[in-house]
């Protein structure tokens, strides 16, 4: 099955945002991570486990009149790092963007380890967690070292 | 000047790695000049007007003891958190609050905090350096620092050691410390532990990447005839939310003076404190025991410590620099 056949699942959208290429499986994470959820108001279309060349099996997800920023789309680096994502205007691509994998993740998924001091949810630093290497990927706490499980990690998100 | 550290200006001690070799090296020879302060027999205020705050949210009797008399000798003056459960600590304060208040108040602070992380946590909330007194099971470098100085002390260097480190390997923030800093200074270690309490597979693991040549078992003694140190550590029951796993554990060394028939003469025994019974004190008289000098050291280490995050240079005659007490 071809990659253009496998998009028309969903129909065309006319303004908003698509993120292709997600890993299969972590579609719910990736809403998770942007904050969509049943109070989102806009139309949400969410296609998994879509056959892909590249990828064996792939999940897709479109955000309709919303284009999502940067800032919310480097979020997904942890569970989506080669996602393709496109800005939709009037039914055309106007702009495609890739998702930047920093030295650091920051405020996106809390430190997996129940003793570190991020785990008082009423401190108010930042939750980090540094990029010690990205291919495979390792994090580890910016406070207390910990190396982080990444099964784990996609459960913490904040 | 902004009430929170954003620009990391300010360089604590949190881990050993914000030390290099050079300068551990370097502040160990300044202990060494400090001595007879520490010991009392010469007055040397370097630190005359500046304030150190003691925060220990957990107990501890030396290492909050030791910086109070560091800080004291060398003429500063020290204020204490005191009790946890009658500070704001109880009503709910957050360390961040905690820290920017006292961060106002001192100039320099020595944290002990149950959570790891706690004092890198401190030191990007604060303006001024942090001393992580230790972090839960996280790190302890000012009683690495103080460790150091003791083998030092007894061996003359710190390269090419072999150091059994036993007991309590798994929470054991000082061995974490201390086993990151031996492996920097090409020393040989081996991991005496019962299974339940194995050094963390990912300190294991990174000290392999740096070069350690490591040996893990569960059997002490026979290790010990060619050590230099043997560093024992307490089964801390604390730790264990479980009290039949603490039971299984409990008591796994008992080292007696009938064990130390064919060590090596210069092997030094060391403890940081305080023990139960995995050492006996029939080892007290021996000439390997070094526990309570070590205890005594972490003064000068302290005192060091202090002058180089406030960048008060020591002078090199301390003898001439000081007066009569």
């Amino acid at each position: 099955m071809s990659n253009e056949h496998s998009m028309r699942r969903v129909t065309a959208i006319r303004n908003g945002t698509v993120i292709d290429h997600i890993p299969q499986g972590h579609a719910l994470t990736v809403l998770d991570m942007l904050g969509i959820d049943e109070k989102t108001s806009v139309p949400v279309s969410l296609v998994m486990n879509v056959p892909s060349k590249k990828m064996g099996s792939k999940d897709i997800i479109k955000v309709e009149d919303r284009e999502l920023t940067q800032a919310e789309l480097d979020r997904l680096a942890l569970v989506a790092p080669d996602a393709h994502v496109a800005i939709i205007r009037a039914y055309t691509v106007a702009e495609k963007m890739t998702i930047n994998f920093g030295d650091e993740i920051v405020n996106v998924v809390k430190c997996t380890m129940s003793n570190c001091i991020t785990s008082n949810l009423r401190e108010p630093l930042p939750h980090r967690l540094r990029v010690v290497s990205r291919d495979p990927l390792e994090l580890r706490c910016h406070y207390c070292g910990r190396p982080q499980d990444l099964d784990e990690l996609v459960n913490n998100v904040l | 000047m902004p009430v929170v550290n954003r620009g990391k200006a300010v360089t604590g001690l949190i881990t050993m790695d914000d030390l290099t070799n050079e300068e551990i090296l370097e502040i160990l020879a300044d202990a060494e000049r400090l001595l007879p302060v520490a010991k009392g027999e010469l007055y040397l205020p370097l630190l005359q007007g500046r304030i150190l705050g003691n925060l220990f949210f957990e107990p501890s009797t030396r290492t909050r003891m030791s910086f109070e008399t560091a800080m004291k000798r060398l003429g500063g003056d020290v204020v204490n958190l005191g009790d946890v459960k009658t500070s704001s600590v109880v009503k709910g304060e957050t360390l961040f609050d905690t820290i920017q208040m006292v961060d106002g108040y001192t100039d320099i602070i020595a944290m002990r905090h149950p959570r790891q992380g706690a004092a890198q946590y401190a030191q990007d909330s604060a303006n001024v350096p942090i001393l992580n007194g230790g972090d839960g099971a996280g790190h302890h470098p000012t009683q690495t620092m103080l460790d150091l100085f003791t083998i030092k002390q007894a061996h003359g260097r710190l390269d090419g050691l072999k150091v059994i480190l036993a007991g309590d390997l798994r929470y054991g923030r000082t061995v974490h410390s201390l086993s990151h800093a031996l492996t920097r200074f090409g020393c040989e270690l081996v991991f005496a532990s019962p299974e339940l309490l194995r050094m963390p597979s990912e300190i294991v693991a990174d000290l392999s990447d740096h070069g350690a040549k490591i040996t893990e078992t569960e059997d002490l003694y026979s290790m010990m005839n060619d050590a230099d140190v043997v560093y024992m550590t307490r089964i801390q029951k604390e730790r264990f939310s479980d009290e039949d796993e603490y039971a299984k554990v409990a008591g796994a060394y008992k080292l007696h003076a009938n064990h130390l028939t064919d060590v090596k003469s210069g092997m030094i025994i060391m403890h940081p404190l305080p023990r139960v019974d995995e050492i006996h004190p029939s080892v007290d008289k021996t000439r390997h025991a070094r526990y309570f000098e070590q205890a005594f050291n972490g003064v000068v280490a302290r005192m060091a410590l202090l002058c180089k995050l406030l960048h008060v240079p020591i002078p090199n005659d301390v003898t001439k620099a000081g007066g009569a007490l």
